[in-house]
């Protein structure tokens, strides 16, 4: 009969008009600045820089190598690099950015710089309220702002954290068997008296510098 | 290869030369032969020169899915001519992929059809992966065939929600549509990290393995998806006013569509039995037993069910992949992320995409970056044939007409 297919979508309609009162299935949206749905693990919204000190600054994992402003596909990281090294977690006497940008009108949050980035030091963060009213300089985001510590990634992205804490953890652990073992050549070979040939062993790290004493703070070059 | 074929119900099945089970819905309950209108042509535009009006609909008019001009010719209210403007998107998409490296690209394939980034993703990364010789570890595998059917529900569910909305439906199915659309969301968002722009596929996998519990999620949403379905069947499929609008609207011949080279649910809706699921092969589609709905009229209606009835045969695949995802790696170990250079060559990649056949056409000449990227992308070749669909009939009907399409203006212009 004509009417029939109405009808039943008119029933259709009114089920979920009722239902919209008591059924979480039915009214499923929520009142947003004063409610708020928690944020997925896997979220991911804008870069961030992760530091393990204090000081954010100073304990800024980026060694400036700037392969993540190579490979981010619309160029928005724009890095410069510092002129004097420091040591970094590990001891190694590294380069750190002078300058790191981001754009953040520019950034499609395509999570590319974190997975190309071999010192896991920068990951993104699940932060959304990213508007501004400023349009040029706080667009801007500069190494000030990005820098978050590490604790706000293992709360952020506990899973990912704990993987990448591991990855740290045990590069620590190589690069200070190899100090170890570098100072002991280091020590045999003076006491042989040899020439000022230098103990450098071939080192699958980054090639920045010869590995100094583990801790030490001269710079070696 | 032919599938194990539910035989109880013997009207919904027939096995065509190939052995590729399909179904027409038209001996289904909701039969199409309830016509409930018979249109007849309209007359057009006898000795009314000079008293045609042109309009120019779009690029921002709310109905044409995004930045779309459709340039009608009008006589009274019948269409006598109507040309599709597009390029309004066009960003670049395919010159940006030849100085980007090829990790590079992916993301910008999510924001080809946006709906569906995940077979955007697949598409892109099945070329490259023929390029280069990579394999696909089984997890991944099924990881792909999982997403990609994720998306085609999602897909299909919002064109049913747009489609009501262009007949005039405001709002009511297109906000249960989206309702629905959310769930599946919330697990894409959940693995990928991102709502839309995914992100989620590399070359010889996939980006990360799914977090703990998504599998019993996934599960869940698609075990309750049905109802939904059901729900939105009631309210529209035999819906009077629905099949007046639709039905005998926008008519395709299968000839005409098959030599415009329409894909997809479109060229299906006109009863030519064409899925590249099936015919190609690829990903794990041979091992779940599905069915492909065919048209017999070619109108809009049609289409609309198509989609409808694709959305449970893509259940009836996750249903099973969900189960048998088996454990191991994601990722092929000899694929790289940074310094990827495939060796000279070129390489076709295509999927069915839910709007048609998605393909990447590269070529490689040994650098980081492909030498030539090219797409072929479905929305834009569905849409070609618009004029023809339209002539002779309301603009009503070409606005339905054109939401059937289903494009994506991100697609059509790239
Ligand atoms: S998330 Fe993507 S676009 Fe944003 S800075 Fe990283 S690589 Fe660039
Ligand atoms: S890739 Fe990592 S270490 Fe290198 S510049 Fe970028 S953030 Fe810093």
């Amino acid at each position: 009969m004509l009417g029939t297919g109405i009808l039943k979508g008119m029933v259709e309609t009114a089920k979920n008009f009722a239902g919209s009162y008591h059924d979480p299935e039915r009214l499923t949206t929520v009142e947003y600045p004063e409610q708020r749905i928690a944020s997925k693990e896997n979220a991911r919204q804008f870069p961030f820089l992760v530091h393990d000190t204090e000081d954010p600054m100073k304990g800024l994992r980026c060694v400036a190598c700037q392969i993540c402003e190579k490979e981010c596909p619309p160029q928005c990281i724009y890095i410069v690099k510092s002129k004097d090294k420091r040591a970094d977690y590990k001891g190694q006497m590294q380069f750190y950015p002078a300058t790191f940008d981001i754009d953040l009108s520019v950034c499609m949050s395509c999570q590319i710089c974190v997975e190309v980035c071999p010192f896991e030091s920068i990951k993104m963060d699940t932060e959304f309220e990213l508007s501004n009213t400023d349009r040029f300089g706080g667009l801007l985001v500069n190494k000030h702002q990005l820098a978050k510590s590490n604790e706000h990634y293992r709360k952020i992205h506990p899973t990912e954290a704990a993987a990448s804490d591991a990855v740290l953890a045990a590069e620590t652990a190589k690069a200070q068997a190899k100090a170890k073992a570098d100072a002991e050549a280091k020590a045999a070979k003076a006491a042989a008296a040899a020439g000022p040939v230098g103990a450098v062993a071939s080192a699958p790290a980054p090639k920045p510098s010869s590995p100094a004493a583990a801790t030490a703070a001269a710079p070696a070059a | 290869m032919t599938a194990p074929v539910d035989t109880s119900d013997p009207k919904q099945l027939g096995a065509d030369t190939d052995g590729t089970q399909f179904m027409t819905f038209h001996d289904l309950a909701y039969d199409a032969g309830k016509t409930v209108f018979q249109r007849k042509a309209q007359p057009v535009g006898q000795g009314r020169e000079g008293e045609l009006l042109e309009v120019a609909m779009g690029p921002q008019h709310p109905s044409t899915h995004g930045v779309f001009r459709m340039d009608v010719v009008l006589d009274g209210e019948t269409v006598v001519k109507l040309k599709p403007v597009f390029g309004y998107l066009h960003r670049n998409h395919e010159k940006i992929a030849e100085n980007t490296s090829y990790l590079g690209s992916m993301p910008y394939t999510d924001r080809l059809d946006y709906f569906c980034s995940l077979t955007n993703n697949w598409a892109y990364a099945l070329s490259v992966e023929k390029l280069a010789g990579l394999q696909v570890p089984e997890r991944a595998e099924y990881i792909r065939l999982i997403t990609a059917e994720l998306t085609r529900v999602l897909n299909h569910t919002c064109l049913a929600g747009f489609l009501l909305q262009d007949m005039g439906a405001l709002g009511t199915p297109l906000m249960y549509a989206f309702r629905e659309r959310e769930k599946i969301l919330d697990l894409i968002e959940s693995l990928t990290g991102a709502r839309m722009m995914c992100n989620y596929m590399r070359f010889g996998g996939c980006r990360c393995d799914l977090p703990a519990g998504w599998l019993d999620e996934a599960k869940k949403v698609v075990a309750e998806y049905p109802k939904f379905l059901d729900e939105f069947d009631a309210l529209l499929s035999g819906n009077e006013i629905l099949m007046a609008r639709t039905q005998g609207v926008g008519k395709l011949s299968a000839e005409l569509a098959i030599s415009a080279g329409i894909t997809g649910p479109m060229l299906r809706a006109s009863g030519v039995d064409y899925d590249l699921r099936k015919v190609d092969n690829y990903g794990l589609y041979s091992r779940y037993p599905f069915r492909v709905p065919l048209g017999s009229h070619g109108d809009v209606y049609d289409r609309y069910m198509i989609r409808m009835l694709e959305m449970r045969e893509s259940l009836k695949i996750l249903e099973p992949a969900l189960k048998d995802i088996p454990e191991g790696p994601v990722v092929d170990p000899k694929a790289k992320l940074r310094g990827f250079r495939p060796k000279p060559g070129e390489a076709y990649g295509r999927i069915e995409s839910p709007k048609g056949e998605l393909g990447f056409y590269l070529i490689s000449d040994g650098s980081p970056n492909p030498y030539r990227y090219r797409v072929r992308p479905p929305s834009l070749i569905n849409l070609t044939i618009l004029e023809d669909m339209c002539l002779g009939q309301t603009v009503a009907d070409a606005i339905v007409t054109l939401g059937s399409v289903d494009i994506v203006l991100g697609e059509v212009d790239r």
